[in-house]
This record gives C-alpha cells, sequence and structure tokens, in this order.
C-alpha cells in the first residue's frame, strides 16, 4: 500500500510546508520529520511529509548495471 | 518529474529486463507485500516484461482490502447518527460491508460521509464544524498510521474534542509470518518501501533469519521492481537469504525515527482481524488510553450486527500462494466483486477479482 | 441493478451505461448503438440532435464555468456527428437564494460562447426550486444541426478498420484536475485551467478537407478510457494506445501520482479522438495543429486486427495492460 511520491518543498511556515508535484501545490505536514528545508525532496503520504530523500536520479541503478553488462562486453 | 522519470526510463527498464533473463534459472514465485507494488506491476505491465519463470503474487498488503467488514459496519453505524461526519480516505469509500453495503451507499442514503487527502484535513473538518462530531476513518499500515497520530497528538494538545479516531491501523510483519507460518511455495517478498521509510529494513530481519526466504526492499517504480526482483533472483540462485534495500534513496535500516516515536506514544498494538486470513495476534494498533477521549469507539458506543459469512472462504491459502480462486466454493457464487468474502476479492488488483473481471468474460 | 442511485451513475463509467440501456433506451426503444447525438430526418434533411444537464461545483472554475461548459458541451455533441451546430436552447434550474450578478454573469459567458461556437441560443426555460433543493444552479441545454454531409457517419464506428489510427488533440485531464483543485477539499492548488471549448470550427474543418475520417467522438466524463472502450465494442476490435505518445501536462501529472488518479480516466471539455486512415494521419495532424485546440495534437495509437478485442496500453516500460471501461468516479486514494 501507501501511495507516496517525491515533492519539493517551496516553503515552509510552522509545521506546514507547501510541496509541489510537477507544478501541482500540496500541502504537507511536517510533523514527522527533521530538518525539512525549502528546496528539499521528500516522500508525501497521506497529507504529511514521511522522509527525506537522498539521491541522484537513478544513478545507483545505471552504475549497477554497467558493473553487471561489463563482463558481458569482454566476452564477446 | 524528479525522482520518478529516471526510474521510468526505458533503456534502464530494458536493460534490468535482459540482466534477469540471464540471470533466471528455473521458477521462481515472489510474493508483493504492498498493494502500492500490486499497482505498479499493473500499471507498468510488469508481468509482461519478465521471463515465463517468474510468478509475482500478491500478498496481504492493500489496508482496506484486509480490513475486516465489521470495520465498515461500525463505520455505517456512526454515519448513520445525528450530527456526525464521517472523514476518511477515497479508498474506503466502496468497501463492502454486510450484505454489501459501504459508505458510499450510506452517503447516497443521506449520510455526511466525506473524502479527505489527509488525517490533517479531517482536523480541520473538525475545527469547522464545532457542533458535530467528525469521526476520522484511521487505516492503513505503518506508513499510514504515524499521520493519524500526529493528528490525534494536535487535537489531544489544542482540545479539539469534537475530533475522534476510530482505528483499523494495522503493521505489517505479523501477516507476513502468517503467510509462512502455515507453510508457502514462497522464494522471496519484495517489502513495502514505504512502510519500511518509516519503520526500517530491521523488521523484516525474522524473515530470512527464521524462515530462509529473502527479502528485498522495493520501491515503486518500474526500475525499482525490476531490480528488486533482481535481487531476490540473486538471492535465491546464491542460496543466501538475507534483507537487502533496493530502496536506498528513503529506506534506512533504522527508519524514521520520529514518526516511530510518534506512533508509539499514540498506538499500541492488538490482535486484529484480517479479511480473509483471520485473527492475526499483535498485528493491529489501537488508540491507548491517554487519548481515550479522541477514540470514537470509547465515546460513541454503538451496536454493531456484523453478518456471519457464508461458507469457507480460502483467501488465505490463495495469498499463500497453495491455492487458486477456482478452488473456492464461494468463488463467483456468494463471493464477487460486488459482495466479496475475502480481501482477494474486495481489492481490484486481488488475486480472485482480476480472475473474475477477466477470465470469466474471456469464457 | 443496484437499488439505489449513486454518484457512480452518473459517471459516465460503466454503470451509466447499464442505467442508460437496460431502463432508459429499453423503456423508450432507442436506436442502438447509442451516440452523442441522434440523427433525425426533416423534410428529407438530416439533422443530428442532442441535450446534456450540467452540474458543476465550482460553479466558476478555472478556464471556464457552467455556462460556457453548458454551450461548448452540446455544440461539441452536435460537432463530433458531423453536423454543423446551429440552434441552442437553454433551460436553468436555479436555488432560491442565488445571486442575480452570478446569474448574468453565468449568460453571459453563454453569450460570449455562442457568438465564438457560431451557434444561436433560441428558446429555454426558468424554474426556480426552495433552498437546498437542488445546488445553487443546474443548466440543461439541448442543440440542433445540419450534418455536414448527407450519409456521413462518424459516430456508430461502423467504417473503423484495422489499421485506422486514433488522434487526439491535446493534453488529457486538465478539465477533472482544475475543477478538483478549485474545490479546495483536497487540499491542492494547481496552475491547470480547464480545457472547457467548443471544437466545431475544428470538427468542420476536418470533415470538409479529409475524407478518410471514421470516427469521431469527444471525451468527457469517463475520459480517453471510456470512449475507447466504447469504440472499441461498437467496431469489434481490439485498440492499442501507446503511453509515451499520450499528452498530459506536468501539473496534471503531479496531482494524479499523488492523488492515485490515472490520466486515462480524467473528464475532459475539449478534447476528442479522431479515428483516421492510415493515409490521412498527417493531414489530420496538420490542421489539428494548426489551430489553438489542436497544438498538442498527438497519434496514439491504432485499431488492432484482433476482433472483440480490449484496449490494450503499451506502457512506458513496453509493458501491457488492459485499459478497462471506468468503473465510477476516481476517487483520491492513498493505497
Amino acid at each position: 500500500m501507501c501511495l507516496s511520491i517525491p515533492v519539493r518543498i517551496i516553503e515552509i511556515e510552522g509545521d506546514t510546508a507547501r510541496v509541489s508535484a510537477g507544478g501541482t501545490v500540496f500541502t504537507a505536514g511536517l510533523q514527522l520529520v527533521q530538518d525539512a528545508k525549502p528546496g528539499d525532496y521528500v516522500l508525501l503520504h497521506a497529507g504529511f511529509a514521511i522522509q527525506k530523500i537522498t539521491d541522484e536520479e537513478a544513478s545507483e541503478i545505471l552504475s549497477l548495471l554497467d558493473e553487471m553488462e561489463d563482463p558481458d562486453k569482454k566476452q564477446e | 518529474m524528479k525522482f520518478i522519470d529516471g526510474y521510468r526510463d526505458r533503456d534502464l527498464t530494458d536493460r534490468l529486463a535482459r540482466q534477469i533473463r540471464k540471470a533466471a534459472a528455473g521458477t521462481y514465485t515472489f510474493m508483493e507485500v504492498c498493494g502500492g507494488h500490486t499497482a505498479a506491476i499493473r500499471r507498468f505491465g510488469i508481468h509482461s516484461l519478465l521471463p515465463e519463470g517468474i510468478r509475482l503474487i500478491s500478498g496481504p498488503g492493500c489496508p482496506v482490502c484486509v480490513t475486516g467488514k465489521g470495520f465498515v459496519d461500525r463505520l455505517s453505524v456512526y454515519a448513520g447518527l445525528k450530527d456526525v461526519i464521517i472523514t476518511l480516505y477515497g479508498d474506503l469509500m466502496r468497501i463492502p460491508g454486510s450484505g454489501g453495503r459501504s459508505l458510499e451507499k450510506a452517503r447516497a442514503e443521506g449520510a455526511d460521509v466525506r473524502i479527505v487527502f489527509s488525517s490533517l484535513d479531517a482536523l480541520s473538518t473538525a475545527r469547522n464544524n464545532p457542533g458535530k462530531k467528525v469521526i476520522f476513518a484511521g487505516i492503513g499500515f505503518e506508513t499510514t498510521a504515524p499521520g493519524t497520530a500526529a493528528a490525534l497528538q494536535i487535537a489531544y494538545r489544542e482540545n479539539i474534542s469534537n475530533f475522534m479516531v476510530i482505528s483499523a491501523h494495522k503493521i505489517m510483519p505479523p501477516a507476513m509470518e502468517a503467510i509462512l507460518k502455515e507453510g508457502t511455495r514462497l522464494n522471496g517478498f519484495i517489502c513495502p518501501g514505504h512502510v519500511a521509510a518509516i519503520t526500517g529494513s530491521g523488521i523484516f530481519d525474522f524473515i530470512p533469519r527464521n524462515y530462509g526466504i529473502g527479502c528485498v526492499v522495493s520501491g515503486f517504480e518500474p526500475a525499482d521492481i525490476l531490480l528488486s526482483v533482481l535481487m531476490l533472483i540473486s538471492q535465491v540462485n546464491a542460496n543466501q537469504p538475507s534483507t537487502e534495500i533496493q530502496y536506498n534513496r528513503v529506506v534506512t535500516e533504522k527508519g524514521n525515527l520520529v514518526a516511530k516515536e510518534v506512533m508509539n506514544e499514540v498506538f499500541e498494538s492488538c490482535d486484529t482481524e484480517w479479511r480473509g486470513l483471520g485473527l492475526i495476534g499483535g498485528s493491529g494498533l489501537i488508540i491507548r488510553k491517554k487519548y481515550e477521549r479522541h477514540d470514537a469507539e470509547s465515546v460513541i458506543q454503538v451496536k454493531v450486527v456484523e453478518s456471519p459469512d457464508d461458507g469457507h472462504c480460502i483467501c488465505g491459502d490463495i495469498l499463500r500462494g497453495l491455492r487458486e480462486p477456482s478452488d473456492c466454493g464461494l468463488f463467483g457464487k456468494a463471493c464477487n466483486p460486488g459482495e466479496p468474502v475475502g480481501a482477494c476479492m474486495v481489492s481490484e488488483e486481488g488475486t480472485c477479482h482480476t480472475w473474475h473481471k477477466y477470465r470469466l468474460s474471456d469464457g | 441493478m443496484d437499488r439505489f442511485v449513486t454518484l457512480n451513475h452518473g459517471s459516465g463509467g460503466r454503470q451509466t451505461n447499464d442505467l442508460i440501456r437496460e431502463l432508459f433506451a429499453r423503456n423508450f426503444a432507442m436506436d442502438m448503438p447509442l451516440t452523442d447525438s441522434a440523427i433525425v430526418t426533416f423534410g428529407g434533411k438530416k439533422v443530428a440532435f442532442t441535450t446534456d444537464s450540467y452540474v458543476i461545483d465550482p460553479i466558476f472554475f478555472p478556464g471556464g464555468d457552467i455556462g460556457k461548459l453548458a454551450v461548448c458541451g452540446t455544440v461539441n455533441d452536435l460537432a463530433v456527428s458531423g453536423a454543423i451546430p446551429g440552434y441552442i436552447s437553454a433551460s436553468f434550474i436555479i436555488e432560491e437564494g442565488f445571486p442575480i450578478d452570478e446569474l448574468s454573469r453565468i449568460a453571459e459567458s453563454m453569450a460570449r460562447e455562442a457568438v465564438n461556437a457560431g451557434v444561436r441560443i433560441v428558446t429555454g426555460d426558468t424554474k426556480v426550486v426552495g433552498k437546498g433543493k437542488c445546488d445553487r444552479i443546474f443548466i440543461n441545454t439541448a442543440g440542433t444541426g445540419v450534418l455536414l454531409r448527407e450519409g456521413l457517419d462518424v459516430s456508430t464506428a461502423s467504417a473503423v478498420k484495422p489499421g485506422d489510427r486514433l488522434i487526439v488533440n491535446g493534453s488529457l485531464g486538465n478539465h477533472s484536475i482544475a475543477v478538483l483543485g478549485s474545490r479546495n477539499n483536497l487540499s491542492f492548488t494547481t496552475p491547470v485551467l480547464s480545457d472547457c471549448a467548443s471544437l466545431n470550427h475544428l470538427t468542420t474543418k476536418l470533415l470538409s478537407e479529409c475524407n478518410g475520417i471514421r470516427f469521431m467522438r469527444d471525451l468527457t466524463r469517463g475520459g480517453l478510457a471510456g470512449v475507447l472502450n466504447e469504440l472499441s465494442s461498437m467496431c469489434r476490435r481490439g485498440i492499442i494506445i501507446e503511453e509515451t505518445t499520450l499528452p498530459v501536462d506536468e501539473p496534471v501529472r503531479g496531482a494524479c501520482e499523488m492523488l492515485g488518479f490515472d490520466p486515462l480516466y480524467l473528464a475532459n471539455e475539449g478534447k476528442l479522438i479522431v479515428v483516421v486512415e492510415e493515409n490521412e494521419v498527417l493531414k489530420v495532424l496538420d490542421i489539428l495543429r494548426s489551430d489553438p485546440l489542436g497544438r498538442n495534437a498527438a497519434v496514439i495509437g491504432e485499431i488492432a486486427a484482433v476482433e472483440k478485442g480490449k484496449v490494450i496500453l503499451t506502457t512506458v516500460t513496453g509493458g501491457k495492460r488492459i485499459v478497462d471501461m471506468p468503473e465510477g468516479v476516481q476517487l483520491p486514494r492513498i493505497c
């Protein structure tokens, strides 16, 4: 279960943030995360930020694949 | 969109699918426990990308589907009371209770039932309607329960006395263990990434340790799911079951400590009924005594008469991957999408629902 | 059938169809298949005739209002039937206490849209009901128009053939998301505007300049999924669409990802699907893209060779899934 997507924090007022999902703006409760700042990406679930996101767009999967595919190339 | 599009890249998913075909030797059955995974697998057509030997089956992970019909019946009774507003997530609206009666039907008959996006919206509804009792239907696993808890803490602190919660919150590990205990043909679990974002991946450690079955905590984009399948295949091939995190951009071993603390401050565990699986010890969350004045079940006592199911639902065995819907005497008769008995028929993604929809119409 | 009417009976999906087929069409002995407009003969001339009622909350929304919607909707039902819309009626059911200045804004908006579309509002009716007996204002419009050519049939899908292409004139779901956003109870705001527009100039141009158009339909309540499923059962063929070709604006995507909606099922009020034979695809695209109402037009799929098929979507990852008939209104979900 648990529909949750990455959104960007636009601004914060008290315990509430305005967050953007592709330009559509939702309200997010910040009661469940620490140290969230404008510009951060957080997972939004049922109106709450539930976790901060740390990553470079799929780069880890890409490098993993490169590693896996490399032995192939050597065989060829 | 950032953190979404990159994981839907066709080149990336093609490469992952190629690696899966290369790694797969024989047959594998993996269960995704989370309804969100089931929905994503269907939405992106993941099945059609996998070689034939890999079977993905859906577990008990849709919180509304596994919610006993007694909970819907109770909400219906509350909805019928004077000066009560029921607030709920859209997911719950069409879930049938006894005799197929849903909250949607209660609304059609005049009850004040409102869909909210968040427990905080339910709290605002209570603030804006001081003359009414606003009851929020708390459903969901560890991902959702902290939000309900946060709303209860605010209501308690600000003394919003007309805000109440009825909790059907559940936790995941006991249900997974219930599936494993009675024997299974599973080779691995695709574990719920958003549950683990809160709890940490540690909650799954008992599964490889005690049952020898691998767990990969997975994200919800196609590349996430494919990589998780690949990781599970490697575990099976190497015969080294363990808990691994694929979804490491949000999941850690320990999880979200703040959210866990909020959840534990408000809720304590209890035994609870799962549609199709029966009573599972320690799998539910009830509101602690401190918050009793916001607990709808203790503030407004009502009598709820739940109609008994006719016959024996084999949902549990279907969820365990042991039997097929056609083995069930209720399938397509007493149990159908309009009046489902078990979770597998309630969920649009459930095995029985899908069988009923596609196999029957295809003759 | 259910014992009571629920909101799902008005969603434009399976339940709506059941109600129409099993209750209305049977009692009224109507001809099948049911299309957006009826084609009737008057003094030897083929005339398209249609009606629609408009209930929307809020009545003023980004990109339009209930009045504009009431004109566009009826104009579009005639237009996609291959008719040139001519005359329109307008009936109002108004709740006691409704502000006159809002009513006059609605009337002005209707007048403006009628001029836009080149139709005349020639008759109507006004009823006022007590407080709470209706939600502010309901409007019904009916309209007639003469068929562009004798024997033109772009509604029943009788000429649709395997290999024909599907073209949509622009982004999906804007109307739904704009209206939901302005309703304010799901706590989101969006820059998206409703696509509410009269499509008759576009359809007239398409039908006058192209001979290979086999089917047209505006995409309203049941969204693209609803129309494609109806088309598939009318022409008894499968349909294949490509997810990567579907035009969806970014804020609509964002809202859909968060609320668990599928843009295929969202309502539009200024979108149509055109089924055209393969060699006229570029011509249709040219005509559409040279018009502001078709700037984001795209080829989204084709009619498959399989008989009695389903609507199949090839997903972004190359996977396949079935696109079902909508079951009731989409509800926001958390799981």
